[in-house]
């Protein structure tokens, strides 16, 4: 059961919540000051050859992060898809990048870094924290003339296995062999430009990079969690709620859902494009279940006052899209009990209908054309019928962060 | 600090020297993982510093706040800049560097310079410096520690786009301000 990260606003409230981070903060100042990121001419020097801390320190703290990382979620006990990963605007971020790279060679230090400087006296630290400050007023007074460029190019949740195409163990693995052999070619950079014997180094830094590249190894061997492995680790809470039917949200219930403005409602239909262009509710969305991966990645990215309800001709394909987006951590997933037949056995008095002899979740009406969400039971008017359901929909809030990182 | 200084508290501790970058490496990277594993979170810093910003727009001029999207979304109407993991981030980061500084015996009014500038000139530089960074930052939606450090444990293809950008930005300038450091 995949328990970390936890939901410290609920658990602890948002005081909690902040003191964990504080601590956490506390830890990264720590860090960073004792290894000498509180020193601008310590931190310049990287970029004259002579001293490539920064780069030994930034590398080996992302290759140990990583490799935790990807083992414990690896192993079962960490859900890396509730993990914020900065989304992808490319070239926003890129140009912004090498701003950055000139106030750091210009100005000694990067923001974290110069946090350290000016809480240990640096006087320079305290200016560049100053011009931060004022560098980060100018962006927000000017960036409504570059919105479009600010928000150009993005890509989403896109990650380096997902852009080569290899699995997440490899490209861990190949990312620790290479920031290996760029430590050993750094050392020899030292050795040339900024006269430190590579000899005089610690012996066991070799045996760390062992230790390193065998528990990348093995991240490679116990392979990330595939979608059965995620739907396992919830079958047994997730599959009773579907048993004692808590999700499945009666035609009533969805009706007054969807003419509820408080909430927004993606409604998915699992059924056939023939069944679908016979009939199906106003603004549905019709999605074939090689598609789910895809509407998954959607949703979890949308407001959190979103139900979204999915329905198939009666309940079999609605259940397995369910049990699909909720393995994928989509919040507020509800399925329309009775499905389509029933919606138009409640509403769709005005179809002439006639009853079909029932199959495996296909259509159990006989329509006598095929008129898509013109019907009037497309979206019947609520004070038309009176809606009688005991409601079933609890928004539920998102466990994972929504706004993270630098946010 | 300048109390604890005159009191003499400090001086009692000799300066220790930094620790083996991969030592420290190892140790920023436990507190890395540790913060994805607990909280969902990596490190950041520009944006903590960024609310802070806000906040004081917020006290001067609410209505200006208001009337510009980027600001709303952290400061609108009843909207506490403050309400943010990674201000008090920020703020466990001060104390964490200042408490390292204590025991390492590195707390100290000193300017850090190459030999050829004078500490005025070299103020002004870390100013202007900061304002790039500060800017830089904000439009790459985070700094070394939000994007590069956080982004790239996790793998996300922007972050090390962004850090190639960063050090190459930097080496390709580095030449032309030798002057500053060296």
């Amino acid at each position: 059961m995949e328990t970390f990260p936890l939901a410290l606003t609920t658990l602890l409230g948002s005081t909690g919540a902040f003191v964990i981070y504080a601590i956490i903060g506390f830890a990264f100042g720590y860090a960073l000051e004792s290894s000498g990121f509180g020193n601008s001419t310590k931190l310049a020097a990287q970029f004259y050859f002579k001293d490539l801390t920064v780069f030994k320190v930034m590398f080996t703290a992302i290759i140990v992060a990583m490799v935790g990382i990807f083992a414990a979620s690896g192993l079962g006990i960490l859900d890396y898809s509730l993990l914020w990963v900065n989304p992808t605007y490319l070239w926003p971020g890129i140009v912004g990048g090498l701003i950055m790279g000139v106030g750091f060679i210009i100005g000694g230090f990067c923001p974290g870094t110069s946090l350290v400087a000016l809480a240990t006296g640096k006087i320079d630290g305290i200016f560049f924290v100053g011009g931060v400050l004022f560098g980060i007023f100018i962006f927000g007074e000017t960036v409504s003339y570059i919105e479009p460029f600010f928000n150009s190019s993005y890509m989403g949740r896109f990650t380096l296995p997902e852009w080569l195409g290899l699995p997440t163990g490899t490209v861990v693995l190949l990312i620790v062999i290479g920031a290996l052999a760029l430590f050993l070619g750094a050392e020899y950079l030292e050795q040339v430009v900024g006269n430190k014997p590579m000899a005089e180094l610690p012996k066991w830094r070799f045996g760390s990079a062992g230790a390193l590249i065998a528990a990348a190894v093995l991240v490679v061997l116990i392979g990330q969690p595939n979608h059965d492995d995620r739907w396992n680790n919830i079958a047994e809470t997730m599959g009773q709620k579907l048993a004692d039917r808590q999700v499945q949200i009666t035609p009533d219930e969805l009706l007054h859902t969807i003419w509820d403005e408080s909430l927004q409602t993606v409604l998915i239909d699992m059924r056939s494009e023939t069944d679908f262009n016979q009939f199906h509710l106003v603004d549905a969305v019709n999605v074939a279940s090689e598609q789910l991966g895809q509407i998954a990645k959607e949703l979890q990215s949308i407001a959190p006052n979103t139900v979204v309800v999915l329905m198939s001709n009666d309940e079999l394909a609605a259940t397995a899209a369910w049990k699909f987006l909720v393995a994928e951590r989509v919040v507020n997933v509800y399925l329309l009990e009775g499905g389509v037949n029933a919606w138009l056995g409640r509403f769709g008095e005005d179809l002439m209908l006639q009853s079909q002899t029932d199959g495996d979740d296909s259509m159990g009406w006989l329509l006598p054309m095929a008129l898509g969400d013109r019907w009037a039971a497309s979206l019947p008017h609520p004070e038309a019928y009176a809606l009688l359901f005991d409601p079933k929909i609890k928004l539920e809030l998102k466990r994972g962060p929504v706004a993270g990182g630098c946010g | 600090m300048m109390t604890m200084q005159s009191a003499g508290l400090l001086k009692t501790r000799a300066t220790k020297p930094y620790l083996n970058p991969y030592v420290g490496g190892l140790f920023l990277g436990l507190v890395l993982f540790t913060a994805f594993f607990i909280t969902g979170n990596g490190l950041g810093a520009s944006g903590g510093l960024n609310r802070l910003v806000v906040l004081v727009q917020d006290a001067i001029s609410p209505e200006h706040v208001d009337s510009v999207p980027y600001l709303l979304s952290m400061a609108g109407g009843d909207r506490n800049p403050l309400n943010s993991w990674v201000v008090w981030m920020v703020f466990g980061a001060l104390g964490g560097g200042f408490m390292s500084g204590f025991f390492n015996g590195r707390l100290k009014f000193e300017t850090n310079k190459g030999p050829q500038i004078t500490k005025r000139q070299r103020w002004l530089l870390a100013f202007i410096g900061g304002m790039f960074m500060g800017y830089g930052a904000r439009l790459a939606r985070g700094c070394t520690s939000g994007q590069g450090l956080s982004g790239g444990a996790v793998l996300s293809v922007g972050s090390w786009a962004f850090m190639l950008a960063v050090f190459a930005g930097a080496y390709a300038l580095a030449y032309f301000v030798r002057r500053v450091w060296n």
